[in-house]
């Protein structure tokens, strides 16, 4: 099942299992799942659902414990870690609810650090961090630390981060919840933009069914780690 | 991720934790200063016991004698001439001596007691010949004064009490002259033997004369410490006059009384000649080419083996004495760096998230550790080195109260710079290890879970 033909990632059969000494915790259980190539996915789910787990194994920050995920075809679970770190280096972009940018730096300095660690050369940093705050459009705040920036432009600041590279995958867990919705709405109306003006696939964390309703193609439900339902927004 | 990103996230991580990277290296630098104090005490202690050793004369020196004593017991009394395969001790041999390689100098020694007038008071001393090689070797450090102005000048230098027993003011002396009254040996015409009036002492030795003589010599130095110079040296001498002025003098040593006598070529025979080396360690060359000469010789060679060997193993406890400080050093990095992993567990997995391999992670933290190991060894050595300067400076302060010449008791050679630098930054390459590996064991999902 490695057709990579329209399909970006897919989870087969997946499962994530937690052993907490006698009992066994079940994150994410006997999942499938087809993201395609350009598509807008939305995990939905209550809390301890399985969504993030999910969402960190089709990013290659975990291993299932059952099952395979392939992206792009390779299945990552043949990958040494070594090959899964540029994996989520070259093809992937994360960007998570708190933001997560480093306080001490600069936004620059935030939005380089990818370039770093991909090795990118340093003539072309430059370009590469400019291209990718202006389509956050925080091209004016190069200097400024996430500190003095608002929660929405943190954020921003982070999906930047998570563009620079130029990923083909971007996953993000629960992008808005830390925002009030209507900076909320902002960042799902850029995060709809960059799919399509970049045709990125888009895989979504969210237990906000409206939001995922209004912005994704496609809805996934998860519930006690397994998936409910996994159809195309009517 | 390429070295200058490595370095530049290292240092920046550095400052972030000031305080905290500071005191680390600071504790480096104290544990890098205990080995560069300590093991530079060895070395320079060393090295001036090799100085004053070698300056005495003791260990530098093979004492050559004719094979006579053993070969005339054994051939019992009644033969007293020199065996066949044995040597004369004469000036063919001592020029023989000299041209050895790594012999600087062969001298006999010349010492006798005599009197001295000065201001027209009469002094009994002792008058010892010094080899022009003293100039340079370090025995007259210290002087008052200067050394003599040539190898035949009429010059002398005092022993500082002697110096005492002619003037209340030592000092005062120099520039003066003083004369010097000796018994000269003249050989005599053979009827001189029987001229009537000749000392009957003179008889017995078959031909020489006594002749009391005078030499004025100028006083040019005093001397505090007493120089030596081998076995029965000029050490008890306190009227120091050059060698060859000594020599010339011809003075009625008694040695050279008994060896004219038993020369069976009637040319004059040294008693013993001293023949100095280069330095302690080629002795034992020089003693065996002489012995297959012919001659009997006496060296101190064993004991500079044995000096050696004592401060090998001296070094050796201060090494490890030394290291004691540096291994705290090294728990200081290690917690440093342990704590660091605790506190920058996010950052850890949002560079993992970000696509940093474990590979990055760790090398992180090596860079980290070993910048500050590198910090700390290079003030580590340069505090090591204040405080030998210190403690120098404080032993000068105290001997200068006793009249002693100063000395320099620490020595930072070259080699124990690099050797503490090296070994800071091994040292916290290896602390580095584990919290490295910790940091790049951390599990991103872990590690960015909690806020
Ligand atoms: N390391 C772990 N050890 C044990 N159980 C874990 C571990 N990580 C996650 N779990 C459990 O797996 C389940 C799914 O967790 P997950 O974080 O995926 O939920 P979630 O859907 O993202 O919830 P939320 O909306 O609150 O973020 C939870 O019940 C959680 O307690
Ligand atoms: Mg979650």
């Amino acid at each position: 099942m490695t057709t990579s033909n329209g399909v970006a990632v897919h989870a087969d059969r997946v499962s994530r299992h937690y052993e907490m000494g006698a009992a066994v915790i079940r994150a994410v259980d006997d999942v499938s799942l087809e993201v395609r190539s350009g598509e807008f996915v939305a995990l939905l789910g209550s809390s301890g659902s399985g969504k993030s787990t999910l969402l960190n194994l089709m990013a290659g920050l975990d291993r299932p414990t059952g099952g395979a995920i392939f992206a792009n075809g390779r299945n990552l679970s043949e990958l040494s870690s070594l090959e899964l770190a540029r994996y989520r280096s070259r093809t992937v972009g994360m960007v998570f609810q708190s933001f997560n940018l480093l306080p001490r730096m600069t936004l620059e300095e935030n939005v380089e650090l990818p370039l770093r660690l991909a090795e990118v050369d340093r003539a072309e940093r430059g370009a590469r961090v400019q291209e990718a705050l202006e389509r956050v459009r925080l091209e004016k705040r190069l200097t400024h630390r996430p500190s003095e920036l608002s929660g929405g432009e943190q954020q921003r600041a982070a999906l930047a981060r998570a563009l620079v590279n130029r990923p083909t995958l971007l996953f993000a867990d629960e992008p808005t919840g830390n925002l009030d919705s209507a900076t909320g709405e902002s960042i799902m109306l850029l995060l709809k933009e960059i799919q399509q003006k970049l045709g990125m696939t888009i895989v979504m964390v969210t237990h906000e069914r409206p939001l995922a309703e209004r912005f994704a193609d496609r809805i996934a439900a998860l519930a006690d780690g397994k998936l409910l339902t996994d159809g195309v927004k009517s | 991720m390429k070295a200058g990103d490595l370095g530049e996230l290292a240092l920046r991580n550095l400052r972030e934790a000031v305080l905290r990277s500071s005191l680390t290296t600071l504790g480096v630098a104290v544990g890098v200063a205990s080995l560069v104090a300590w093991l530079s005490l060895g070395i320079g202690l060393q090295a001036l016991a090799t100085k004053r050793l070698s300056n005495s004369g003791l260990f530098d020196t093979v004492i050559v004698t004719q094979r006579r004593s053993l070969q005339s017991m054994r051939r019992g009394p009644a033969e007293s001439s020199p065996a066949k395969n044995a040597r004369a001790l004469d000036d063919d041999a001592k020029k023989e001596f000299e041209r050895l390689p790594n012999v600087v100098e062969v001298y006999s020694q010349v010492r006798f007691p005599t009197e001295v007038r000065y201001n027209g008071t009469p002094y009994s001393t002792i008058v010892a010949g010094i080899p022009e090689s003293a100039r340079g070797n370090g025995s007259f450090d210290g002087i008052q004064g200067g050394f003599f102005s040539g190898a035949n000048a009429d010059e002398a230098i005092l022993q500082i009490e002697f110096a005492r027993d002619l003037s209340t003011q030592p000092s005062s002396l120099i520039g003066k002259d003083l004369i010097v009254r000796y018994a000269e040996r003249q050989a005599l015409p053979p009827e001189a033997g029987r001229t009537p009036g000749g000392h009957a002492a003179d008889r017995e030795t078959g031909g020489f004369s006594i002749v009391p003589r005078e030499k004025k010599l100028r006083i040019v130095g005093i001397i505090e410490t007493e120089p030596a110079a081998g076995f029965g040296g000029f050490g008890s001498g306190r009227l120091l006059i050059p060698l060859e002025v000594a020599s010339s003098l011809r003075a009625a040593q008694v040695n050279d009384l008994r060896d004219a006598v038993r020369a069976p070529t009637g040319k004059p025979v040294y008693a013993s000649l001293t023949v100095r080396a280069k330095s302690a360690s080629l002795v034992g060359g020089i003693e065996t080419a002489i012995k297959t000469m012919g001659f009997g010789t006496f060296s101190l060679q064993d004991a500079t083996k044995s000096l050696e060997v004592f401060f090998r193993i001296f070094d050796m406890l201060l090494f490890i004495f030394g290291s004691l400080a540096l291994a705290v050093a090294t728990l200081g990095i290690i917690n440093t760096l342990v704590m660091a992993i605790l506190e920058r567990r996010r950052e850890i997995g949002i560079l993992k998230a970000l696509g940093a391999a474990d590979r990055d992670v760790k090398q992180l933290f090596f860079v980290e550790a070993s910048v500050m190991g590198l910090l700390g060894g290079v003030l580590g050595v340069v505090f090591g080195w204040l405080v030998g300067r210190a403690v120098t400076f404080g032993i000068n302060v105290y001997l200068k109260r006793q009249s002693l010449p100063p000395t320099d008791v620490f020595s930072v050679p070259f080699w124990l710079v690099l050797l503490a630098i090296v070994l800071a930054v091994l040292v916290s390459l290896a602390a580095g290890l584990y919290p490295a590996s910790r940091a790049a064991k951390l599990n991103p999902v872990e590690a960015l879970r909690y806020e």
